[in-house]
């Protein structure tokens, strides 16, 4: 955006507001919210801070959030989620799921490609032949094979031909799917990016190239108009949108700022409308701008994991170890001391914020500090370590200066309650992988975000199976009950089993979990605060005028 | 003179090549790959991704494409990140944006830098030459990342007289802070060491001859202190201008210029292999190039170098 373009635009609100005032009258910018009936500002772009560039929008290539969030604005899904995640229809008006439970019908509406051309059940296909195709080399090809689409997993893993994919466009309007076996929350699988369509002519035409704002088609409510990397990112809105109508905002802007201290001084000079909050600012941010600093929960937790492997320090392999240093952590002195972001202390892996899921009771969250302190000194001392003794190893997190922080605190509060000497060594991101991935290392910090919002995101990962199970923990039982929980009518029985279990056997210690702490200018409405997934879409956003 | 410069251009040759082939050894022994993410890929979707990026293939199979892909078609292929982009869009979008503001803050430092620099020299001991010295350790001791958000706070959040950072083309609005940002370091470095070697001269005995002949002072002082004083300060701006003109990661970082600067450091973090040895190739050649020029800029001033 150009600044002084900008500047010129506030000083024009800023004397047509005054002009306003002095007539006692408003007709300048009368226009109101169809919904809330705030007044519309006359200005409506939307302008916010990206960490990053963002490496690709090829809907069928696209990872990580915040690529996804400019794949939802260009194009769109079969379905969309609601401010509360809850499905609602996108490019399909409505769906029918068959008897046997594994072919769903998707009714698709006419709808306009940004070029004019119909969307239809063929762009759809060829998407999702494209996203299993392994010449598209898709890393979210694992997605579509979760969602267990006939011969899905052959075309990825055996180089069956992909046209043998079981999807099919019964008209041009009617999409069809064949699944291997029933997956009662497909539907909510086709709200991911990976499912989105793609228009084909300009796919074929352009290569690699066709994301180029000069030969991009999408069908989504904007168009993208600018696209330099590390910069910016514009998306303008797409007149040929099916739902034109009830898009308010008119731009979209990304600005990559990587460093957030940065970001926050451009918040403030009022460059931009949205940025994260930097680790520890949030209470401050909150009294000088209580109406625009805000914190909720998010689907993702912090833990440290054992490696209770062979190559694990034998230490650990006793449970009261492992306790004890769980219950000596002090978890209120790390989210209320060192993060200050509202974050959750975290006593079980799931998040309490997870769709359906109640946190189940485990003991040592009850207890009082003291209680735990006293419980841990007791273990561990039952386990044979103290003065002469004392427990030494490696406390492992990837260079972070929030990680930092915690990792020290956590150290402290060891040192000093247990005499345990943790030595902390941090590793640049992708050695840190490779190191946790071999269990190359005693005691290793952890974090997921759910990808879906359902308990399951989560536990799964406690299996001896999982690839993100780093500390090789193995539990038979638990195996079982998360096998069943897929089938299962009362999964939460299972997960709180889970839960209870992992309290017993402390395989992780977990310490927090996660909030979205962001700055929002107060003139920017419809932030789905409530989506703990958050699943953005530009177009439900507006600008109110101030 | 001529045989001079053949000589120096074809020793950089094989400098280039074992600077391709360390790069190239250095990478593949970094851990982790281009696809290792948190949540790690499944062995099969690994294997569609690194047959499609040729890394499925012995090393020297991979060496040789990448260099045959070089020298025959200049094409440093495709970006393992940045799927929707080939090295060199890479390169022509990011190096035009750090060759602009680069070799701004050379030209801002070097116009600067020496007058000041001599001024220093010639008024030796006088308020002049302190104001030039302390100017030249304050700039020096204040690095450009504490720089670059002090001006973003003055010029964007108080004042709001330039943009806090973007690039929008090159627009001179958005080239100020940087280039301030870039420069004042080289700039004081510059005054400092023009003052100095100033100073050195002045006090030659030649200097004396030309003052006992009667020469006007401002003619000594450009005919025959110049050239010889210039010597050391040749030799920084040689390095200076090919740190300038391949890009700083703080201007980068902090004035989101998307300049080359930021893209080498997260191409190594990323191990975006094929982005990182295109960039290191580029600012090799051009480090070696400004080293040559350099020299050669050195053997006119200095005619026993020539030998």
């Amino acid at each position: 955006m150009i600044d002084n373009n900008n500047n010129f635009k506030k000083i024009m609100m800023a004397s047509a507001v005054s002009a306003a005032l002095a007539l006692t009258s408003t007709t300048a910018f009368s226009a109101k919210h169809p919904v809330t009936g705030d007044e519309l500002a006359a200005d409506q772009s939307y302008t916010y801070r990206l960490l990053d560039g963002i490496p690709t929008i090829d809907p069928q290539l696209v990872e990580g959030v915040e690529s996804s969030v400019v794949v939802r604005d260009l194009f769109e899904g079969l379905l969309n989620q609601d401010d509360l995640g809850n499905n609602i229809p996108g490019v399909a008006k409505s769906y029918d799921l068959s008897d046997d439970k594994k072919t769903y019908t998707f009714h698709l509406r006419k709808s306009n490609w940004s070029n004019g051309d119909p969307v239809t059940a063929n762009d759809f296909v060829y998407a999702w032949r494209r996203a299993v195709d392994p010449a598209t080399a898709s890393p979210y090809s694992w997605y579509m094979e979760m969602m267990a689409i006939k011969n899905g997993a052959a075309i990825i893993k055996e180089g069956m031909d992909p046209k043998e994919l079981g999807v099919k466009a019964v008209d041009d309007y009617t999409f069809e799917v064949t699944l291997d076996a029933p997956l009662p929350y497909f539907p909510g699988m086709v709200t991911h990016t990976t499912t989105f369509p793609s228009h084909q002519a300009t796919v074929e035409k352009f290569g690699k190239d066709w994301t180029r704002p000069e030969n991009i088609v999408g069908n989504g409510a904007y168009v993208l108009t600018e696209w330099t990397l590390k910069e910016k990112n514009v998306r303008e809105r797409n007149t040929k949108y099916w739902n034109n109508d009830k898009t308010i905002l008119d731009k979209v802007t990304a600005l990559v700022i990587n460093d957030e201290n940065q970001a926050l001084i451009r918040f403030k000079a009022g460059d931009i409308d949205k940025t994260e909050i930097p680790a520890g600012q949030y209470p401050s941010m909150k009294k000088s701008n209580p109406t625009e600093a805000f914190s909720f929960p998010r689907l993702c937790n912090y833990y440290y994991t054992f490696n209770l492997s062979d190559s694990g320090p034998e230490a650990f392999k006793d449970v009261r170890v492992r306790k004890a240093l769980s219950y000596a952590l002090d978890r209120n002195v790390i989210v209320k001391n060192v993060l200050k972001g509202g974050q959750f202390p975290a006593y079980t892996f799931t998040p309490a914020a997870t769709a359906g899921f109640t946190v189940p009771e485990v003991p040592y969250a009850a207890w009082t500090q003291k209680e735990r302190d006293a419980k841990a000194k007791e273990l561990l001392a039952q386990a044979g370590y103290g003065k002469d003794k004392p427990l030494k190893f490696d406390m492992l997190y990837n260079t972070d200066e929030a990680h930092k922080k915690v990792a020290t605190v956590i150290s402290q509060m060891w040192k000093q309650k247990l005499g345990v000497n943790a030595v902390l060594a941090n590793q640049e991101w992708k050695t840190f992988l490779e190191t946790r991935k071999k269990q190359n290392f005693e005691l290793a910090r952890g974090a997921w975000c759910g990808d879906y919002n359902e308990a399951s995101t989560f536990l799964d990962l406690m299996t001896t199976q999982a690839g993100y199970n780093h500390g090789k923990w193995v539990n038979t039982e638990v195996d079982t009950l998360m096998s069943d929980a897929k089938t299962s009518e009362t999964p939460n029985k299972n997960y709180t089993r889970v839960e209870q279990l992992m309290a017993d056997e402390m395989p992780v210690i977990p310490v927090y979990h996660y909030t979205g702490i962001y700055m929002i200018k107060d003139t920017l409405k419809g932030w789905p605060i409530k989506n703990v997934q958050q699943t953005i879409y530009s177009r439900t956003f507006y600008k109110a005028a101030k | 003179m001529f045989s001079f410069i053949i000589r120096r251009s074809f020793s950089s040759i094989p400098t280039i090549l074992i600077l391709i082939l360390i790069s190239f050894a250095l990478m593949r022994l970094a851990p982790g790959s281009p696809f290792s993410t948190d949540r790690g890929l499944p062995p099969e979707v690994l294997a569609n991704l690194e047959a499609k990026y040729g890394l499925n293939l012995p090393w020297f199979e991979q060496l040789y494409t990448y260099l045959k892909g070089i020298l025959f078609n200049f094409d440093f292929g495709p970006s393992f990140k940045y799927k929707d982009r080939s090295v060199n869009d890479i390169l022509a979008q990011g190096f035009p944006v750090t060759l602009t503001y680069g070799i701004w803050s050379f030209i801002v430092a070097v116009a600067v830098g020496i007058p000041l620099g001599i001024a220093a020299a010639v008024k030796h001991n006088t308020k002049l030459d302190y104001a030039a010295v302390g100017f030249s350790i304050g700039a020096q001791v204040l690095p450009n990342f504490v720089m670059a958000p002090i001006l973003v706070i003055i010029f964007t959040l108080w004042l709001n007289w330039l943009p806090g950072g973007g690039w929008n083309g090159g627009q001179w609005q958005y080239l100020i802070m940087p280039i301030i940002a870039l420069s004042t370091s080289y700039m004081a470095s510059i005054a400092r060491i023009t003052r100095s070697s100033m100073l050195e001269v002045l006090h030659s005995n030649f200097i004396r001859t030309a003052r006992a002949k009667g020469l006007p002072y401002r003619s000594i002082i450009l005919r025959h202190a110049l050239k010889p004083a210039m010597m050391p300060v040749v030799s920084y701006l040689g390095p200076a201008f090919v740190y300038m003109i391949t890009g700083s990661v703080i201007i980068d970082i902090y004035f989101s210029t998307g300049g080359m600067g930021q893209f080498f450091v997260d191409a190594a973090l990323n191990r975006d292999y094929s982005l990182l040895m295109g960039v290191t190739i580029v600012f090799g050649v051009m480090t070696i190039l400004f080293n040559t020029l350099v020299d050669i800029t050195y053997a006119w001033l200095d005619p026993k170098i020539r030998l």
